[in-house]
């Protein structure tokens, strides 16, 4: 590995932060959401802000069903950061929904651990 | 597996909670091709970035600049019941990454370490660190390439130091079957962790 290998596809480096999309913040105003945050519309017929972003208008209309905070960020070619920022806003706004994940620190419990086994096992 | 319109990109709605594994390694010890194998919608890539006043053994220097590393994460995606959805994250395993992982890993069922024969030395820095989080399960998959030498996994186990504890068992990333079977042993693993010792 060396640190002039910008370029195995796997990552780059650069100077230019995404905080443009986000009014300069770096991080979510709560830390609820995760990559694996599920989200989903709250409601529906709720009108957004007239100043909301594209990219937050978009947001809310790729959770009109059920999908990941980073299924969202990968179908928009959002960075998860930046996504998950805009996502923290329109839970606290009461446009989304994000249904609960493990807790953070914590691992998932034995039926969780169970369930996942179980699902495993039915495929192979 | 099929091509995934808009349609079914998303999830049932009965879904109630998402989990993930993290798949780590190396540049090219096959990830990607794992998460493709097993995963029921196309493949996605996202970004993450991370920012550091330094990164890792790069800032040998010691300047103190600071940089943003963006780093490119595929995923994949199984619903594994009408009430639980397993996410994939393959994450590059170098050790600059480290910070971005550990926020992964929060909450994971664990990681499964891929490993490629040819290149084994590639594997030591990301295993050493998961030891010594130790809050993170993993299991070792030993992704087998055509010009691979035919190492027994005791070998491999010795060769890699493993903890006797540490699972290791042999896997063909582009085999759905086998890629499944490598994840089962991970969750056996993290399921007897969190019994505790009986
Ligand atoms: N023969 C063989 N080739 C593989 C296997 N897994 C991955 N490859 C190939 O190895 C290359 C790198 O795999 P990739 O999944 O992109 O690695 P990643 O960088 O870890 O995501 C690709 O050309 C794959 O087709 C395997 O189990 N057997
Ligand atoms: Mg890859």
């Amino acid at each position: 590995m060396s640190g002039e290998s910008h370029d195995s596809g796997e990552y780059h480096d650069s100077a230019v932060r995404p905080y443009v999309l986000t009014q300069g913040r770096a991080r979510p105003t709560r830390n609820t959401i995760g990559l694996d945050t599920l989200l989903v519309v709250a409601d529906a017929g709720k009108p957004l802000s007239p100043s909301a972003t594209r990219q937050s208008r978009d947001l809310l209309r790729m959770c009109a069903r059920l999908l990941s905070l980073a299924e969202a960020a990968a179908h928009l070619r959002l960075p998860l950061s930046v996504a998950g920022i805009l996502a923290s806003d329109l839970v606290d706004s009461g446009h989304l929904i994000a249904r609960s994940r493990i807790p953070e620190a914590g691992r998932p419990d034995l039926t969780t651990l169970q369930e996942v086994l179980n699902g495993l096992r039915r495929l192979s | 597996m099929g091509s995934a319109g808009s349609a079914d990109r998303y999830l049932p709605d009965t879904v109630q909670q998402a989990v993930k594994i993290l798949v780590v390694g190396d540049f090219g010890v096959g990830k990607t091709t794992m998460i493709g194998a097993v995963s029921e919608i196309e493949p996605l890539r996202t970004e993450e970035t991370m920012t550091q006043a330094s990164v890792g053994v790069d800032d040998l220097a010691g300047l103190g600049s600071k940089t943003t590393t963006t780093v490119a994460m595929d995923f994949g995606r199984i619903t594994l019941s009408p009430y639980t959805a397993l996410y994939l994250f393959g994450t590059p395993g170098q050790r600059r990454f480290w910070d971005l992982w550990a926020g992964l890993g929060e909450g994971a069922v664990g990681a499964l370490v891929l490993v490629d024969t040819r290149r084994i030395e590639g594997s030591f820095e990301v295993i050493d660190q998961l030891e010594l989080r130790g809050d993170l399960p993993f299991a070792v998959a030993v992704n087998h390439f055509p010009d691979s030498a035919d190492h027994s996994p005791q070998a491999l186990r010795e060769a890699l130091d493993l903890e006797p504890g540490t699972p290791i068992v042999n896997c063909d990333a582009r085999s759905r079957s086998s890629s499944v079977d490598a994840l089962i042993t991970l969750v056996e693993h993290a399921l007897a962790l969190q019994k505790g010792p009986s």
